[in-house]
């Protein structure tokens, strides 16, 4: 029964409902899927019997004819979202073995609406990284491979579990982050469509928090309408996150396949960054001339400011992070350290559980917050952070949305940027300003270069207008016709 | 700006991470690296501009003073290093 792990999640729901096959057996197909691929590392935890109990509970509920909108969809979860009784560890040894007594918003509004869990997906720790390379329990490895090579390489990050796991067939979908560019990065790099939602549409609340002005969760899936379908699951106001959004969740796989029509598309010139390579900048002109024949108005537009969003971000995102982690101290959950004293039982805790860049923008953070250092650094960030979404805002009275390259390349090699901090922060350089205004931001497959690796194009919305996203990323989709998959070189 | 060993063992120590002073003047090279790199920042003209903490235009919203949660020691503690009859087990802080 492999076919049914290629099928998309609108497929396999149709298929369910139509009882062709059983939730049983989806599942099944998935988890054999999933054994077979221990190689991409894109799973840190199988929960192979709790996915058949769920899909027995939604064979039973489809037969009865009352199952939900995602009733026996097999899907990954991101090892960021609290599970109930399921271990939950953001990748980081100082989670240890916690295992959480509460459910996060997000996976409760998937369970409610009778999505299966196969298992918890691979990350970089606390969601921090580009590559998935800093992990605690190793890097992913990417389904694709560079034409004729055998070279590991990365699946992006941080949601490179979610990515690689949607792109190689072991989920229907899965669930993702995204502070800095985490959703569409990774989807960019795996030829998977990635949406980052407004910020506060989907509820915070359970998601092991990295930076919570900018954290946001969303969809990686197979499709445009595909992630559609689940982020109107995974949204919806909740009042246990101060930040959530008290509206109504628009029905998004609606937009989907309308015509754009007359819709007015800015390109932002600050985006053609020095050294795009030659590919990326031709996907973008082709990306221009499918919305144009599709009936789109396209101009110019600036957004003066964009140069100075990622150092901003690491101002911001590690400040918000040095205080988020505090509560890791070893005392109530998770690793401990025994040290003679109190404040040495911390700091063996944290130099124990903490990885190398997790360290690194704790300190970032702890300085640039420091008695002296806040308002040359925290304030002025902060700033800087209102010119980002005032650019935005003047771009937004004259388009409807604005179409940039996703990432500044195809996948890299595994151990590639590891060397140079600076340099692999560069990977968010295109989509780190849409979380610094709380935009929406959608990343869809549009070709592969000349190694016949991935590149995405994103689409950057109005605040709550995913609906245009989704139209227009349908009619990219449409265009692009991006049928590519990667060999099943992995399979055991 | 350059930040020497001293500041990073000053910084590590507020943000309770223990750090060799093997690692010191690696972390110092890396810390300076990234903070001179942000140090770009200081272009912008910023004036007059309210800093930005939250990207809502709503406030945040308000709800009754009331408990709404509580009453379940074991759940709290189901994840604990160590605990003994209700209660977290940590190192002595008073001396």
């Amino acid at each position: 029964m492999s076919e049914l792990t290629q099928l998309t999640l609108k497929d396999a729901l149709a298929g369910l409902k139509a009882r062709r096959f059983s939730a049983v057996e989806l599942a099944r197909a998935h988890l054999d899927a999933i054994a077979a691929a221990r190689a991409l590392n894109a799973y840190v935890l199988e929960t192979p019997d709790k996915a058949l109990a769920m899909a027995e509970a939604s064979d039973a509920r489809l037969k009865a004819g009352d199952g939900g909108p995602l009733e026996g969809a097999s899907l990954g979860i991101k090892d960021l979202f609290c599970t109930e009784g399921v271990r939950s560890t953001a990748a980081s040894r100082i989670l240890g073995d916690f295992k959480p007594t509460y459910e996060s918003t997000v996976t409760a509004n998937l369970w409610r609406d009778g999505a299966v869990m196969l298992g918890k997906l691979n990350m970089d720790e606390f969601a921090m990284g580009s590559s998935n390379e800093t992990s605690a329990f190793g890097p992913v490895v990417s389904p694709w491979r560079s034409r004729g090579s055998n070279r590991p390489l990365t699946p992006g990050g941080s949601s490179g579990g979610s990515a690689a796991a949607v792109a190689a067939d072991l989920a229907l979908a899965a669930t993702a982050t995204d502070t800095g560019g985490s959703i569409r990065q990774p989807a960019s790099l795996t030829g998977t469509v990635g949406i980052k939602p407004t910020y506060g549409r989907c509820s915070r609340w359970g998601i092991v928090a990295f930076a919570s002005s900018l954290d946001q969760a969303g969809p990686i899936a197979k499709t445009v309408e595909d992630a559609a379908i689940l982020l109107r699951s995974m949204s919806g106001h909740d009042p246990k996150d101060s930040t959530s959004l008290p509206l109504a969740v628009p029905d998004f796989p609606s937009f989907v396949g309308r015509p754009v029509k007359g819709l007015r598309i800015g390109v932002p010139k600050e985006y053609r960054a020095d050294g795009m390579p030659a590919e990326i900048e031709k996907l973008w002109e082709a990306g221009v001339a499918w919305l144009k024949d599709a009936g789109c108005e396209v101009v110019d537009v600036s957004l003066p400011h964009t140069r100075y969003a990622l150092p901003a971000y690491y101002i911001i995102a590690p400040a918000e992070a040095s205080s988020n982690l505090a509560r890791y101290d070893g005392m109530r959950y998770g690793l401990r350290a025994e040290a003679p004293t109190l404040t040495e039982t911390y700091e063996a805790t944290r130099a124990a559980g903490f990885g190398e860049e997790v360290r690194r923008r704790v300190l970032i953070g702890a300085y640039v917050l420091s008695a002296g250092y806040y308002d040359a650094y925290y304030l002025k960030a902060q700033k800087v952070r209102r010119r980002i979404a005032d650019d935005f805002s003047a771009a937004f009275e004259r388009v409807d949305a604005l179409l940039t390259p996703t990432a500044p390349s195809a996948a890299f090699g595994l151990g590639e940027n590891t060397a140079d901090p600076v340099a692999m922060y560069l990977n968010d350089i295109f989509t780190v300003t849409v979380n610094l205004a709380g935009l929406p931001g959608l990343s869809v497959p549009c070709g592969l270069d000349a190694q016949g690796l991935p590149l995405g194009l994103q689409l950057i919305g109005r605040a709550e207008d995913e609906g245009t996203l989704f139209q227009l990323g349908g009619a990219l989709e449409k265009a692009a016709d991006f049928r590519a998959r990667p060999e099943r070189w992995w399979r055991a | 700006m350059a930040i020497d060993a001293a500041t990073v063992r000053k910084v590590a120590h507020l943000a309770r991470i223990r750090v060799g002073d093997d690692q010191l003047d690696r972390l110092a090279t890396e810390l300076s690296g990234i903070l001179t790199w942000i140090e770009q920042l200081s272009e912008v003209d910023t004036e007059g501009v309210a800093p930005m903490a939250s990207t809502e235009a709503v406030p945040l919203p308000m709800r009754e003073d009331v408990v709404t949660d509580g009453g379940d020691a074991a759940k709290v503690l189901a994840n604990a290093p160590k605990s003994d009859r209700g209660f977290f087990v940590v190192p002595k802080v008073v001396e």
